[in-house]
């Protein structure tokens, strides 16, 4: 062997060497290799630091339960962290560094804190941190911050795409070790559709790990047999490097595929990962066991891994993780490491067994009976260790076993509770019935041909099931030891998270009995690891410390995920702006045109104002205004909600859905109609024309769209499908704008076909299907939101643009202006219009001075709670407007309205500002506001407090409607 | 979670909205007297364990409001009918 590269051997590919860096020093490594394969072939074994005392730590284990070979996996904006060396497949030019140590791994002042560990015991953050308080936020929260955590995430977007993907299928098997490999090959000849999914790299599972024998050929021989059986059948999905994460509702699986993981970067082409919902008829839960450390001192030093990771690292990897190593187990399994790594020409010192007489081929190597490690030597590397009867044995690798525990994880994610069997000393999977069953070693059956016959038996979908190949097994015994309590160096049960096996019985002893309470206590269990190696241990503790069985202790719950899913995955494509979708209304390329400033709304993107030279926001509108008072605007309102109702029942429906009535509306005219919600409260308001007698469209604001018509949905199917309606919503198909200002008739006169829009032949509240620049399908409604001469005119979504630049050229001669939302606030708010601030979800139509609208001689949704003593109490908040006192100053949306006298304190509270504006009419701020029997208040000056900026001012109550109180210009 | 819509056939969970109890019945009085009922229906929900009726709409799907009996504990679905069906069937009993 040359280093610690063993000579021959191994899956990897010794003639395509790989070279990489690790803390910037540079590595060779082969294809086949993981990071800390190759990092193990190059003596490197100090990988990483601890969470609360910054130990030295190397690799415990060989796959994905890995606690302590965490690194910052990549550079730059693709910078990874917290990333497992165990599961990364080496790659040319892979950089990687290690994390959560300052200033280097190797001299780490946190380390320190080893040192004044006393303070750091269980539950130190809740003791040691509680006073007093002023130091949290400055002192020991900064400090905590600094010491702890784990890698630190790139600062830059992620550069690579992620995918979302779905799958159905007959059978899914997780897991391609023995128990899976030979259950997907059963249930694919059987012709189903199959998908078989494992977590690593290679289809294998534990085949590629150890020495086995099946059907007289090599474990490994057999599995490519199989594997290249199943890639050959179209029924079949073969998916590696791909983890099944949870188990849900209906069978439904969440997988992560790592497309792209492996390389250095993904194809343009391709995701970085993919994110599976996978539908199973049936699954097969062949996911294995895992082998458990013992919690004896120093069991965290580098070099100490468990057994099966040093076999694994010998026999997949030829990487050998010392030459010379001493074995500690308490069942056969460390045997098995002794007899494979002496194979390998690799000295074994002893095997320490902490078992009285077991009768176990140890390959020659010398076995001490009933013994114990209490302490391991060595800082950052094993250099010996030390035994219970004080002797010491020098080494430089040490393989643990404490045992095997099913992976149980996916079968328990919804809710069932794993067993413990004493015959196998772990916990086994609940029957959680026949669509998802256990088979192998993660049901608990420990040997190769239990293995081989469950797996055939959960692959038989149906018949007899085949017989199933010969093959060599390995014995099978356990007797527990959890915690050689004479250790004298620190004994970690949870690695990732420093718990040690002394916090335990301290948890139990204040009272922090249950397991799920000692969890959080202690943190044991808590890491990115998820206590994969590290919770049995924790229980059986606890279960010795509180006299109870491991039963009586049981385990935490389990959550999906099973492992650490990147945010990139579970976002998927829908990043950016594909995070929603934009919508555009038919008018948005006429108002872009026009340099409109456009605003969000919802998903909607409104024209908002329409700068000129020079110009801010409040100039540009408040120009809007005054050119659209004074001549005439123009102004996009496609936004609000258009659902178009028609049926013999109609109008009853309206009449049911709306406060007021429908029934009695005209042909060819509009209402205005509000809208309650269940509990009295109101929901929506909006203009409802009547088409025809059986025929409506209804607008709704922007903002309730899709409630309302989710909303007449619900009425209609669950209370009332007994009436003749149908509706749909028309918001998408029709353009909508408002032409306001009183020569806003004059303008549209130029572009309808043959109607005259004087009183008598369009008169105010006329609503009525014309047609416009000679043929165009338009419809008309002279209906007013601005308080001036207006319309709304709406025309088919694809003529949006076409019709409001015809409007521009024929208003041209009368010096007509685009205007956007923020002029259409502003003219509301003169006219003492409601909008979303008082529609806001609190107030009942006589809040909003609309009580008159509320029929008394029809039901309605909402009428009877409307009427409850708490909604029509005369000191309710209700609107009013409001102005400053002095006209200089500027009132602002939120404050709060006070009696003049009271000091300025929420406690004198009386009501609050709901909407503000800039008046270029009046020249000084307005707003409306809610106000505490505001009606009774018109001219009484009030104190305006704004808590915030910690201002006041004087302000005086009046009529919402302040600009054109007579109405003169809506009916000019 | 997999909803199978009457028009829609299997669906996945997203594509729906729940809206509550669909045992309770929207009264149909306008009396003052029978404002405890009225409390009731827009207030009062029980949380029960086990069999359950329950409003959803699909949503994403056909726009059908849909009457789903599942099971609250193991979130097994006994039956799904349209809330027009459901609220006739109500009337007819
Ligand atoms: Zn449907």
């Amino acid at each position: 062997m040359t280093g610690f590269r063993l000579d021959k051997g191994g899956l990897i590919d010794r003639k395509a060497p790989l070279y990489f860096t690790f803390d910037g020093r540079a590595f060779t490594g082969f294809a086949g290799d993981t990071l800390a394969s190759a990092l193990i072939s190059n003596d490197v074994h100090l990988m990483g630091r601890s969470f609360k005392y910054h130990r030295p730590r190397g690799v415990i284990s060989a796959g994905s339960s890995e606690p302590n070979a965490l690194v910052e996996l990549r550079e730059g904006a693709r910078k990874e962290a917290n990333t497992r060396a165990t599961m990364i497949e080496l790659h040319d030019g892979l950089v990687a560094k290690s994390q959560n140590h300052w200033p280097s791994l190797e001299f780490d002042i946190g380390a320190l804190n080893s040192l004044a560990s006393a303070m750091f015991v269980a539950g130190f953050y809740y003791k040691t941190f509680m006073w007093p308080k002023s130091f949290w936020e400055k002192i020991y929260e900064p400090i905590i911050r600094k010491a702890a955590g784990l890698g630190n995430a790139s600062k830059e977007a992620d550069p690579d795409k992620y995918e979302k993907a779905y799958a159905h299928c007959d059978l899914l098997v997780v897991g391609s070790g023995p128990a899976g490999l030979i259950a997907a090959l059963m249930a694919a000849r059987s012709g189903a559709r199959i998908i078989l999914a494992d977590e690593s790299s290679t289809l294998g599972g534990s085949l590629l790990n150890e020495n086995e024998e099946i059907g007289g050929m090599s474990g490994h021989a057999w599995a490519i047999g199989v594997i290249g059986e199943l890639g050959s059948k179209s029924n079949v999905t073969l998916m590696p490097r791909t983890t099944i994460f949870g188990w849900y509702d209906d069978n439904i699986f969440g997988a992560v595929e790592r497309v792209n993981d492996h390389v250095l970067e993904p194809s343009p082409y391709e995701p970085r990962q993919r994110y599976w919902r996978i539908m199973a008829k049936r699954a097969v839960m062949a996911t294995g066991a895992e082998e458990r450390p013992i919690v004896f001192g120093g069991n965290d030093v580098p070099g100490v891994m468990t057994a099966g990771a040093l076999r694994t690292y010998a026999n997949r990897y030829a990487a050998a993780a010392g030459k010379s190593v001493v074995v500690f187990t308490n069942n056969n399994s460390g045997y098995r490491t002794a007899r494979d790594m002496n194979a390998h020409g690799v000295h074994v010192e002893v095997i320490i067994d902490s078992r009285k007489e077991p009768n176990v081929d140890a390959g020659g190597v010398p076995v001490i009976r009933g013994g114990a490690i209490v302490n391991v030597r060595g800082g950052k590397r094993v250099s010996g260790v030390e035994l219970a009867d004080h002797r010491m044995i020098p080494c430089d690798a040490v393989a643990m076993s404490g045992g095997w525990s099913p992976i149980v994880n996916l079968m328990c994610h919804r809710g069932a509770k794993p067993k413990w069997d004493e015959r196998i000393a772990g916990f086994v999977p609940p029957d959680v019935g026949d669509r998802f069953v256990a088979a192998g070693s993660a049901a608990g059956r420990m040997l190769l041909s239990e293995c081989l016959a469950d797996g055939a038996r959960a692959g038989t979908l149906k018949g007899k099931t085949p017989a199933i190949p010969k093959c060599r097994d390995e014995a099978f015994a356990v007797t527990p030891l959890w915690w050689v309590k004479e250790s004298t160096g620190k004994a970690f049960v949870d690695y990732q998270n420093d718990s040690t096996a002394k916090d335990l019985p301290l948890a139990a002893q204040e009272g922090y009995r249950d397991i799920e309470l000692a969890k959080r206590y202690t943190t044991a269990g808590m890491a990115t690891d998820q206590g994969k190696l590290g919770n049995v241990n924790a229980i059986a503790i606890l279960a010795e410390a509180t006299g109870r069985t491991m039963d009586q202790v049981g385990t935490t719950t389990f959550r999906p995920y099973y492992t650490p899913v990147s945010f990139g995955a579970i976002a998927g494509p829908f990043v950016g702006h594909h995070f929603q979708p934009v919508r555009k209304t038919p008018l948005h390329d006429w108002a872009d045109e026009l340099g409109a400033v456009f605003v969000e709304t919802g998903l909607w993107m409104r024209s908002s104002w329409f700068p000129q030279a020079g110009e801010d926001w409040l100039a540009s509108a408040s120009r809007e205004v005054l050119a659209t008072r004074e001549r005439v605007g123009l102004c996009d309102v496609s936004t609000l909600g258009k659902i178009d109702v028609q049926g013999k029942d109609a109008a009853e429906f309206l009449n049911r859905l709306y406060c007021n009535t429908f029934s009695t509306l005209d042909v060819g005219k509009a209402r205005y109609g509000l809208m309650l919600r269940e509990d009295g409260i109101v929901f929506d308001d909006g203009t409802t024309s009547r088409l025809a007698a059986d025929h409506f469209l209804m607008t709704t604001t922007t903002a309730n769209a899709a409630r309302v018509m989710s909303h007449m949905e619900f009425c209609h199917q669950a209370h009332w499908p007994e009436l003749d309606v149908q509706y749909v919503s028309v918001t998408e198909q029709w353009a909508q704008m408002a032409i306001a200002g009183p020569k806003a008739r004059a303008t549209l006169q130029k572009i309808v076909d043959k109607v005259t829009l004087d009183d008598t032949g369009f008169p105010y509240l006329a609503a009525k299907e014309i047609s416009i620049l000679g043929g165009m399908t338009a419809r008309l409604f002279r209906i007013s939101f601005s308080g001036e001469h207006a319309y709304e005119l709406a025309v088919p979504a694809d003529y949006g643009n076409l019709v409001a630049r015809s409007i521009m050229q024929a208003g041209e001669e009368f010096g007509i202006t685009p205007y956007g939302i923020e002029a259409l606030s502003i003219m509301r708010i003169e006219k003492g219009h409601v909008a979303g601030g008082e529609l806001n979800g609190t107030t009942t139509a006589g809040d909003l001075g609309l009580g008159k609208m509320m029929s008394s001689k029809k039901d309605y949704i909402g009428r009877m709670m409307a009427a409850r003593e708490g909604l029509t109490d005369k000191n309710r908040q209700c609107v009013v407007g409001i102005r400053p006192f002095d006209a200089a100053d500027k009132i602002r949306a939120g404050s709060h309205i006070l009696k003049k006298e009271d000091a300025p304190s929420m406690a004198a509270d009386q009501g609050y500002i709901s909407s503000v504006a800039w008046s270029p009419m009046l020249n000084m701020w307005l707003g409306l506001a809610l106000l505490s029997n505001g009606r009774e208040r018109h001219g009484e000056v009030v104190k305006i407090f704004d808590g915030v900026r910690k201002i006041h001012m004087f302000g005086v109550i009046c009529d919402p409607m302040q600009y054109d109180r007579e109405n003169k210009k809506l009916h000019a | 979670m997999l909803i199978k819509c009457p028009h829609c056939g299997t669906r996945p969970v997203e594509e729906f909205t729940f809206n509550g109890d669909a045992s309770i019945q929207r009264p149909t009085s306008n009396d003052p007297a029978t404002m405890d009922q009225w409390f009731d229906y827009v207030y009062l929900r029980d949380n029960p364990k086990g069999r359950f009726d329950e409003y959803a709409h699909h949503s994403s799907g056909c726009r059908a409001w849909l009457v789903v009996t599942r099971d609250t504990q193991t979130h097994e679905i006994f039956n799904v009918v349209t809330a027009r069906d459901y609220a006739k069937k109500r009337v007819a009993s």
